[in-house]
């Protein structure tokens, strides 16, 4: 028989003052195995605890039941106390009485008649609790970060400084993201490359740190601490250990049909490039759907050119298996396409540009090597009209619902750098709000306004028309209460960003939850913004939600920091409650294995000793490392030999009994 | 007139299949007076292409409008009536004019998705069995892109209106809402360019194709019409064009009267009819653009 | 009897079904309206006047007759709040009031020509009266 303590919670006036505990610890004082029972304000507090303890010591408790909030605040607080008291952790109960009850209920007799219910059911469970010890796994002292971008640069620079092994996987041909695209960063406006380079290169540089670039995660599996993952190398056609990135071969390409995909299609790219000149590796690329020799087996001159004979057209795709401790999830994000938003006029006239092409055009390593000129006749634009909000905020379907948040700052970057270059050009910013939450932003945007002469006027676009060569943009002045058409020669879209597209096929991968906006899901909004429900999966960058760099900076070794500490541990303590069959009852029927979301039970071949037969039967087990506890294998299995440890069925009718009496 | 009626067997229930060639045809009433041209051309060119259109037997004035008050259903029953008779008969209810598009695609939207103004129309029509959005409204260019094809069009045209230069004229009721239409792409629509071209001409673009005429503003306040088929008018000559199509009769008559230019507008059809060499059908002869 | 303004703006959002909320005020139907320049109140105030129910001067406004139901502002609005519809249930306020339709039938022949097309007719006559 068990010797059990309820201690009954107030949690202050979130539970006292509808249910009343008093009441509470009398009702359940004499319930079978309760050996005391009390009441204090907050059972989680230094007091609170420590009052637990003495109990357990003055009665000789074999374990205690807790009313108070949900098992997802306190219970690990209450296993602690246990185990520092010297009980088995597992023999603590919670009944939660607030959010289950107190906070939901207005009533204080009801909820008074159901919080003594709700405890009798955790006697009844805890009578029946065996102590558990959750076992051990190893953790391998490896990292994976998925996504080559200023976010995940950050995490693995971190990861390696620390003194552990980081690879990085990008599906590009080169490491930068879209960082690397970028002319001057806000607020500062410090030339992007000049601050991405020496991190890249120090990537690219550090003993820890192995680079898999034009290269795209194939395969997950495994769990946090041992996770197993085949990385595609897609064929460069080149070989990397011959090629010394002199570039003749990009150069001499006769084939420029290709839209460049780092210029954002404004230029065209050779079908043997390397996407920029800062790109690490440095090394080119086949385009093989652009290439002359793959297309008809002609040209091949790129091979003849190459003075180290890098040039490998039989390369093949390769398969890299690894095993890594951790995964650190850096997709990014990309702008996203405006075929719904056909009123600017995007696709039909080469003047209406996004802004990540506007950044293109204004740097000096850009398709126009930084002269500002319209798309459409490369004449200097002498009035640049930015719309601001175009497919952000919008419920109507045509965009994304939410604000993209780094577009009012890019804009008066923007709009400040044309100004400064070309006093002579008008700039006008036509906006709903304007949202500068940074350290100096809205500093920043005000010099734009005040020391720029940018006009902002507060009010949005209806319509984009071509008239004459040039564009008319008529649009609302909501201060002035009119409506104006301002005769621009560019029109800059700030299209809203959304995750990369290849966020969800990661997401399915890792089983790592996202939104409907296939953003990843943090643990907790709040206090968990870098980890994964998943675990042994953390996010870093724009692909857990629209952030500028310095958020995405500091996001970056907040995830880190979590690797670090996971793969600093020698072992890891896996859960205690698992599932396992008892193999005399198990009929071999598969249907445990087919439920299981995590892929932890497999059947296999076992002599088993029945009522005195000895014979082999094909039966359940489970990998404990892996196994989550969900119990769905406890509920498939029709003969009742799978069991949840800690939740076991006869566990779950007591309950019930307790409740229904 | 002819009288037909489906046999059930052939059509799935309340489905019309898309390449079924017979129609339910509502005219609207300017369609039998002011726009003969836009009726008995849109009549001659499906003779030609092999498409039967039956004429809703008394069909009253849709009213021109779509009523957007949710609270009244008398301006709604027209309307349903027309689409109830197309519905018996198993087969699409084909229109011509954009209003009368406009207006009974929208109400046949209220009957399918709004339970208050179904169930008022049902209680007051007392149908024997209830309508609930079922008839599919098509307009004749999605008749001529959807059930005959461009392509099948190209080959019937026998007098290609080859070099000629041709703006496309939307207007507002064909396209908008677009959640409700549903005919194009309200911004950058192609059907009509597409025709164009499959008529052997050259379509022009221009971005002030799916702007308003006025519409009715003419009645108290042409001069307001005016400005607007002027905006109109004048950016589809800047971009070349030699002629300007529209399927609104009301739109055809601001652009000529209240725009006030030298470019000659058409109804698609009279064009369509041309193209196709079509003869002559009930109701009038072709008038050679 | 006077009907009070927050009765009237609880009737025009009931018979045109806006949720005049939604708004988030960017001004995009304003700026997509081609009949801004005739009219003294805008798609935008309409929304934020009804949402506060100021809807005397609405009643007053030319903007009613000035509309062109062509929904440029309904097709543009980046959250549905279809501006359209709350102007035309003002409209109606106005003339499901007896001897309050905007267009007579006696005005009628004074404003055809020979090539008017009865659609013309038929829809002012529906919007400007009942």
């Amino acid at each position: 028989m068990q010797r059990i303590g309820v201690f009954v919670c107030w949690c202050g006036s979130n539970i006292a003052a509808t249910v009343d505990v008093a009441a509470v610890v009398e009702a359940v004082r004499g319930e079978p195995g309760v050996v005391c029972a009390a009441d204090y304000q907050y059972m989680c507090s230094e007091g609170g605890q420590s009052a637990i303890r003495k109990a357990i010591e003055e009665y000789g408790l074999s374990g205690f039941v807790v009313c108070s909030c949900s098992p997802r605040m306190h219970e690990a607080t209450f296993r602690k106390t246990a185990a520092k008291a010297g009980l088995n952790p597992y023999m603590v109960e919670i009944a939660n009485i607030r959010e289950q009850c107190s906070w939901i209920h207005k009533d204080r007799q009801y909820a008074t008649e159901k919080a003594i219910i709700l405890t009798r059911a955790a006697v009844a469970k805890l009578n029946l609790n065996t102590p558990l010890v959750a076992g051990e796994s190893d953790v391998i002292k490896r990292a994976l970060v998925i996504g080559g971008g200023i976010a995940g640069i950050q995490t693995a620079l971190d990861i390696a400084d620390a003194g552990y092994e980081v690879d990085i996987v990008e599906k590009s041909p080169t490491i930068g993201g879209k960082m690397a695209m970028l002319d001057k960063t806000f607020p500062t406006l410090d030339c992007a490359a000049c601050i991405l380079t020496p991190k890249m290169v120090d990537a690219a540089s550090h003993d820890n740190i192995k680079l898999y670039t034009y290269s795209e995660v194939d395969e997950v599996s495994g769990f946090v601490g041992n996770f197993t993952v085949k990385i595609k190398q897609k064929a460069r056609s080149v070989n990397k250990d011959l090629c010394t990135g002199c570039g003749v071969c990009a150069e001499k390409c006769p084939s420029k049909k290709a839209r460049s995909e780092f210029d954002q299609g404004l230029r065209n790219r050779g079908a043997i490039y390397i996407p920029f000149a800062q790109a690490i590796p440095n090394v080119p690329v086949i385009d093989r759907d652009a290439c002359i020799h793959f297309k008809t087996g002609k040209c091949g001159l790129c091979a003849k050119v190459c003075g180290a004979g890098a040039v490998d057209f039989g390369q093949r795709d390769e398969i890299v298996t690894r095993q890594y401790g951790a995964i650190v999830v850096a997709t990014g994000f990309r702008p996203i396409a405006l075929d719904r938003l056909g009123e600017y006029q995007y696709a039909q006239c080469a003047d209406v540009v996004t802004s990540l092409e506007f950044e293109r055009l204004c740097n000096a390593a850009g398709p126009t090597k930084g002269k500002l000129v319209r798309p459409s006749n490369h004449e200097h634009p002498k009035t640049i009209v930015f719309v601001q909000c175009v497919g952000s905020r919008d419920t109507s379907g045509c965009g994304k619902e939410y604000c993209s948040k780094i577009c009012c700052m890019y804009t008066a970057k923007h709009a400040m750098l044309v100004r400064e270059k070309y006093p002579d050009t008008q700039v006008y910013v036509l906006y709903i709000d304007v949202r500068t939450p940074g350290k100096n932003f809205d500093e920043f945007y005000r010099r734009a306004v005040e020391e720029y002469g940018v006009h902002y006027i507060k009010g949005m676009v209806g319509k984009v028309a071509e008239k004459n060569g040039r564009l008319s943009v008529q649009a609302s002045d909501l201060i002035a209460n009119t409506q104006m058409t301002l005769e621009a020669d560019m029109v800059v879209l700030a299209a809203a960003i959304e995750p990369d597209p290849t966020a969800r096929s990661i997401g399915t991968m890792l089983t790592a939850s996202m939104d409907t906006n296939d953003f990843f899901t943090e643990a907790h909004p709040k206090l968990r913004p870098v980890e994964s429900p998943t675990a042994g999966v953390f996010l870093s960058g724009v692909c857990q939600g629209p952030k500028d760099i310095p958020e995405t900076v500091a996001q970056a070794g907040a995830a880190a920091s979590k690797v670090i500490g996971l793969l600093s541990k020698e072992k890891l303590v896996g859960n205690a409650c698992v599932a396992g069959s008892g193999e005399t009852l198990c009929n071999g029927c598969s249907a445990c294995e087919n439920v299981c979301p995590y892929g932890a039970i497999e059947y296999v071949i076992r002599e088993v000793s029945d009522h005195g037969k000895r014979e082999l039967r094909r039966v359940a087990q489970v990998n404990e490392a892996i196994c989550q506890g969900c119990g769905a294998c406890t509920v498939a299995c029709p003969s009742g030999a799978m069991d949840l440890k800690g939740f076991t069925n006869l566990q779950i009718l007591a309950e019930v009994d307790a409740i229904c009496r | 007139m002819r009288k037909c009626l489906k046999d059930g067997g052939r059509i799935r229930c309340g489905q019309h299949r898309i390449d079924d060639m017979e129609f339910c045809y509502y005219p609207g009433c300017t369609l039998k007076t002011k726009a003969k041209d836009l009726d008995t051309c849109a009549r001659s060119a499906a003779q030609a292409l092999g498409v039967t259109m039956t004429e809703v037997p008394d069909w009253q004035c849709c009213g021109a409008v779509y009523p957007m008050a949710r609270d009244e259903i008398a301006t709604r029953l027209a309307s349903v009536r027309a689409l109830r008779c197309a519905g018996e008969r198993r087969q699409s209810l084909l229109t011509l004019c954009s209003a009368c598009h406009h207006v009974i695609k929208r109400v046949n939207h209220d009957m399918h998705t709004d339970a208050d103004i179904r169930a008022k129309v049902n209680n007051y029509m007392r149908p024997d069995t209830e309508y609930a959005g079922e008839t599919r409204v098509v307009h004749y260019l999605e008749m001529l892109r959807d059930t005959v094809g461009f392509d099948e069009l190209r080959k019937k045209v026998k007098a290609p209106l080859t070099g000629k230069k041709i703006a496309a004229y939307y207007g507002c009721l064909l396209l908008r809402p677009s959640a409700v239409m549903q005919l194009d792409d309200p911004e950058n629509p192609t059907i009509m360019e597409d025709l164009i071209r499959a008529m052997g001409a050259q379509p022009v673009v221009y971005p002030y194709r799916n702007e308003c005429c006025g519409g009715y503003i003419t009645i108290e306040n042409n001069a307001v019409a005016a400005g607007m088929c002027k905006n109109i008018l004048d950016s589809a000559v800047e971009k070349g064009a030699e002629a300007i199509i529209t399927a609104c009769p009301l739109c055809l008559y601001n652009l000529k009267k209240n725009g006030k230019h030298a470019l000659p507008v058409y109804y698609f059809t009279e064009l369509l009819a041309q193209a196709l060499e079509a003869g002559a059908v009930e109701g009038g002869t072709v008038r050679a653009g | 009897m006077q009907v009070s303004e927050r009765e009237m703006a609880k009737s025009i959002l009931r018979i045109s079904g806006v949720d005049t909320k939604k708004c988030m005020k960017c001004g995009k139907c304003s700026g997509a309206c081609p009949a801004f320049g005739s009219m003294d109140i805008h798609p935008h105030q309409f929304v934020s006047m009804v949402e506060e129910g100021n809807i005397g001067a609405l009643l007053e406004s030319k903007s009613l007759w000035n509309c062109l139901s062509c929904f440029a502002c309904v097709e543009r609005c980046p959250r549905n709040v279809e501006p359209a519809r709350l102007i035309e249930a003002v409209r109606l306020t106005v003339i499901r009031r007896q001897g309050a339709n905007h267009l007579k039938p006696e005005e009628i022949p004074g404003l055809l020509d020979a090539d008017l097309p009865q659609q013309a007719i038929a829809s002012a006559f529906r919007k400007y009266s009942k």
